[in-house]
């Protein structure tokens, strides 16, 4: 897994980079439809599965450190919020702004400790240190986090500054922007925004000497030390902003949704963004926004099939080698999704650990073979 | 703590150090003179790394002292970034570079730790900012013949490339004691002539160098003083004709037809 | 004082487990250098074994019931209770050992072809390639076993002669800690097992081969020996060991397909706590682990320190973790 980094760029190309990233991902709901995506639900997945992806990357795509356990940040966020939601008001600013802190300290804690160890015990110390979270989560913080039930917003909970300014509920309580409420579209713009927001912070650190730093740890940690930089630092504060796009993003679940659960903590949840950052790309900027969306449209299409479905789709055959078709495919549709995630998380690994965006370099240098290109290989 | 005179870089006064049973080294005494190469020679298993480890305050002496420009480095538990970052660079045996960088980056990176110390949040400056950084170093790697690469990844060079890129990485520091360990050891002949020339030019520089090395042509190319270790004692010091013509030495070491 | 026992009692069997699982990690890890997530789908296939063999031997056929008289009524009856009477109802009801002579070679042949096929090829590259893909190779095998399987809980009997409880304590005189039959097999079994693996690493040249190329890998293939071959049949090993720990372990838990995960992240846990490839530091921390767990379970203890029995196995792993980065037994 190699890792580039565009150092040579402008602040033209930056801003270039920018504008067509925000271009595509505001006029998402024009484009989703062609390709049977165009629900807010689906759309606002994309943007905060991108998020999370974008965060992860930072720490494992830059520095090469696993973590097991960014999960844990992601369900503290949601619960943040939710409880902003119960306690404060349904704006989502106090909201957003709760869950960055508390992920934040968090992401303190938690990165102070497993930051000790390198390599596979810091995978296990995260891994640790979220499994602690669930099972609190299930268990003995029932109070905070409701347990199996998942905290909810209630009609009648207190939320101090809307009651000092007089703001009332009407039906079921559902997140706000000053007035404009965040269902559907709405939801998912202002997901958007969080999305090209945390973008561009991406790729300012992947053009900053800061940035520089982190991928010269995951390439050569001995060297950085004897260089005359202490890794540890610069470590935990990559750590700490990719908990916090962790956060973010739970915020996020919470706000489209207004439910917490501590399912979200769980350590798959923590190996799924593992596998958008890898499906997209480790180390590459805009990679882990296309792996969470390739797995979250796929997820939603191959969960929506069904034997009847396949039946459809195959036809076209003769009925004997339907029946074989349907026979072979269906383990991997509907419920078995996961099989599908799973054989794309092998077949990702062994073929390509560079994931989609080394594909596209790879199709790319069949097509267009520079003489510059051959250098590099050499 | 007898007062150091001011041409002298680093001095180690009557160190030992023992591994279990092992006396790894026994009362060494160096005296590295500013401007000056010093070459510590050896059969393998002398202590060389043992000793260059120690100097630098990796390991801890179980007596004796050692002073570099007045900091006692015996003292507290030092790590190679402060090492660092007291004026120590270092070159590995097998050259350490960073591969997923390119390498006008690697020489880049040692800069920064120069200018700015061990730790800096930057996350929104941009790196195209840093132009006379970025300038040095390509005046550095002009120097060193590896311009036309600048911008390749540094991963794909051959060992001699990496290590003449490593000692750009240590230069751009202005160390004040730069510390070589075998710097042409796997070499091939070619590539150990332009690494001597290279750094007979850092000499000329009048940096401070101390070099472990094997290769006796290397050594008496470079060297203006040489200790000869064996089995953890210094049995011969001085310059390098007094070294060739040593009996004590010719029998540990020029004998062992290393030559 | 009783209630103590018991709760040690508690944890041995579910340590035992965890050893199990450890061990053949901690041996994959020390020999082949993998870091192999899908080891607890190794656990959970063993156990699905199990699942098999019962329902292989329960196939039935529908027979007329004789005590409805007024309709015709009918009920489903296994071929071998019609064929042998209360011989095929013996060989049904000890399902679960038969079970463990067919997980043997079954096993064996799946991490056989799991190093052949995937394994191998990841021995150069670096632990996190590893832990991903065998990650994924989890979450298939896991999916395969749903498909099959459902995603219920099956629930697998122990004979009836050792379905019931025993009063372990009447033997040290101190009657009143009773304790299932079941628990108390399992404990021995993983014992035995523990000390085949043991006495084969240590008695055998085979064995003797593996040790030395855990210690020290290059210099074993500096004199000859094909290591690689021997690797993978530590794997396979490994595979069985797990297997086995699993077709056991179905009477005290009712197996379902995420269960090998749940296990595996526990396992790891232990490994890192025992440290790193080191076997006796596995086992140790196995039982260690799984009496801590059931100790920390104690109501008295809850109502101090509540939700402890929770994290109280991860709690233990981050204090070694930090304090003694090697492990209980690891070397440097």
């Amino acid at each position: 897994m190699q890792t580039r980094i565009i150092i040579a760029s402008t602040s033209l190309r930056d801003y270039l980079v920018l504008a067509i990233f925000s271009a595509v991902v505001l006029s998402a709901p024009l484009w989703a439809q062609a390709i049977g995506a165009g629900y807010p639900d689906l759309l606002q997945k994309f943007a905060i599965f991108g998020l999370f992806a974008i965060g992860y990357n930072l720490l494992f795509g830059l520095t090469g450190y696993l973590s097991f356990g960014h999960a844990a940040f992601l369900g503290v966020g949601s619960y943040a919020t939710v409880w902003s939601f119960k306690l404060l008001s349904m704006n989502v600013i106090p909201a957003v702004l709760l869950s960055v802190a508390i992920s934040a300290i968090f992401a303190v804690v938690i990165g102070f400790l497993s930051l000790r160890r390198t390599g596979i015990y810091f995978s296990i110390l995260t891994l640790a240190f979220a499994q602690m979270s669930y099972n609190m989560a299930y268990s003995v913080l029932t109070p905070i986090t409701n347990g199996e039930t998942g905290l909810r917003v209630l009609r009648d909970d207190p939320r101090l500054i809307d009651t000092l300014l007089g703001i009332q509920v009407q039906g079921s309580p559902l997140a706000d922007l000053f007035g404009l409420t965040l269902k559907g579209y709405a939801g998912f713009y202002f997901c958007a925004v969080m999305l090209i927001l945390g973008f561009w912070v991406a790729l300012r650190i992947f053009r900053s000497p800061y940035g520089m730093k982190l991928v010269a740890i995951k390439s050569n940690q001995t060297r950085m030390e004897y260089t005359g930089f202490n890794p540890r630092p610069y470590l935990l504060s990559v750590f700490v902003i990719s908990g916090i796009y962790a956060g973010l993003a739970g915020s996020l679940m919470a706000i489209v949704d207004p439910l917490a659960g501590a399912e979200r903590m769980q350590w798959t949840a923590s190996g799924e963004v593992v596998l958008m950052t890898i499906l997209g790309g480790v180390g590459t900027l805009l990679g882990p926004v296309i792996g969470a969306a390739t797995i979250k449209y796929f997820e939603n299409i191959f969960s929506a099939v069904n034997e009847q479905t396949l039946h459809q789709v195959f036809d076209f055959l003769p009925d004997w080698l339907n029946e074989l078709m349907v026979t072979l495919t269906s383990p991997f549709v509907g419920d078995g999704w996961h099989l599908t995630l799973g054989v794309l998380f092998m077949v990702i690994i062994i073929f390509l650990p560079g994931g989609i965006i080394e594909g596209f370099r790879r199709i790319q240098a069949l097509f267009q073979r520079k003489p510059g290109k051959a250098e590099e290989e050499a | 703590m007898s007062a150091q005179p001011d041409n002298i870089v680093l001095e180690i006064a009557g160190v030992n150090k023992a591994f279990g049973g092992l006396q790894a080294l026994s009362d060494i005494n160096l005296r590295i003179e500013q401007g000056k190469t010093h070459a510590i020679i050896g059969p393998n298993g002398a202590g060389k790394s043992t000793l260059l480890n120690t100097c630098i305050g990796l390991l801890k002496p179980d007596s004796g002292t050692i002073r570099f420009l007045g900091t006692d480095l015996t003292q507290g538990d030092l790590k190679p970034h402060d090492i660092n970052q007291l004026g120590i660079s270092r070159v590995f045996q097998t050259p350490a570079i960073f591969p997923d960088l390119s390498l006008v980056q690697n020489v880049m990176l040692p800069a920064f730790a120069h200018k700015e110390g061990t730790f800096r949040f930057n996350p929104f400056e941009p790196l195209r900012d840093e132009k006379d950084v970025e300038d040095e170093a390509m005046a550095l790697l002009e120097d060193l013949g590896m311009a036309e690469q600048a911008h390749h990844h540094a991963g794909n060079l051959s060992r001699g490339d990496k290590r003449r890129l490593e000692l750009a990485m240590c230069l751009i520091q202005h160390p004040k004691l730069l510390l070589l360990d075998e710097p042409t050891a796997g070499m091939a002949r070619h590539d150990t002539n332009r690494t001597i020339d290279l750094l007979k030019k850092i000499k000329a520089r009048g940096m401070t160098k101390v070099i472990i090395e094997h290769d006796m042509h290397v050594v008496f190319s470079l060297a203006d003083r040489i200790s000869v270790l064996a089995q953890g004692k210094i049995i011969a010091e001085g310059h390098p004709d007094e070294i060739k013509g040593h009996p004590k030495v010719r029998e540990a070491y020029l004998g062992s037809a290393e030559i | 004082m009783e209630a103590i026992l018991l709760q040690i009692l508690n944890g041995l069997d579910k340590g035992g487990a965890y050893a199990l699982i450890a061990l053949g990690l901690s041996l994959v890890f020390g020999t082949l250098g993998v870091v192999n997530f899908a080891h607890g789908a190794l656990f959970m296939l063993g156990a699905f074994v199990a699942v098999s063999v019962q329902e292989l031997l329960t196939i039935s056929m529908r027979v007329k019931d004789p005590s409805i008289t007024f309709f015709d009524a009918y009920k489903e009856v296994p071929y071998l209770e019609v064929w042998w009477g209360d011989i095929g109802r013996a060989i049904i009801d000890y399902s679960v050992p038969i079970s463990i002579v067919a997980a043997i070679p079954v096993m064996l042949l799946i991490g056989l072809a799991m190093e052949r096929g995937l394994i191998r090829y990841f021995y150069k590259r670096d632990h996190a390639d590893q832990i991903l893909v065998t990650f994924g190779l989890a979450i298939v095998l896991q999916e395969i076993v749903k498909s099959f399987y459902g995603a219920n809980p099956i629930p697998v009997a122990a004979p009836e002669a050792v379905a019931t409880s025993v009063d372990v304590g009447a033997v040290f005189g101190m009657p009143g800690i009773v304790y299932p039959w079941w628990r108390l097999i399992y404990l021995l079994f993983s014992v035995v097992v523990i000390g085949l693996v043991f006495a084969f690493l240590q008695f055998t040249t085979f064995g003797m081969v593996v040790r030395a190329g855990m210690h020290d890998r290059e210099m074993v293939s500096l004199l000859g020996i094909n290591i690689e071959r021997r690797f993978t049949i530590v794997f396979g090993i490994a595979a069985v060991v797990a297997g086995l720990a699993g077709t056991m372990y179905t009477p005290i838990l009712s197996p379902d397909y995420h269960m090998g995960m749940d296990f595996l992240v526990l396992s790891f846990v232990v490994v890192v706590v025992g440290g790193m490839g080191s076997l006796p530091g596995a086992v140790a921390a196995g039982f260690l682990l799984g009496i801590l767990q059931s100790f920390f379970s104690m109501n008295e203890i809850k109502s101090i320190l509540p939700g402890i029995d929770q994290i109280i196995i991860y709690l233990v792993a981050v204090i070694i973790l930090l304090v003694r980065p090697r492990g209980l037994m690891g070397k440097d």
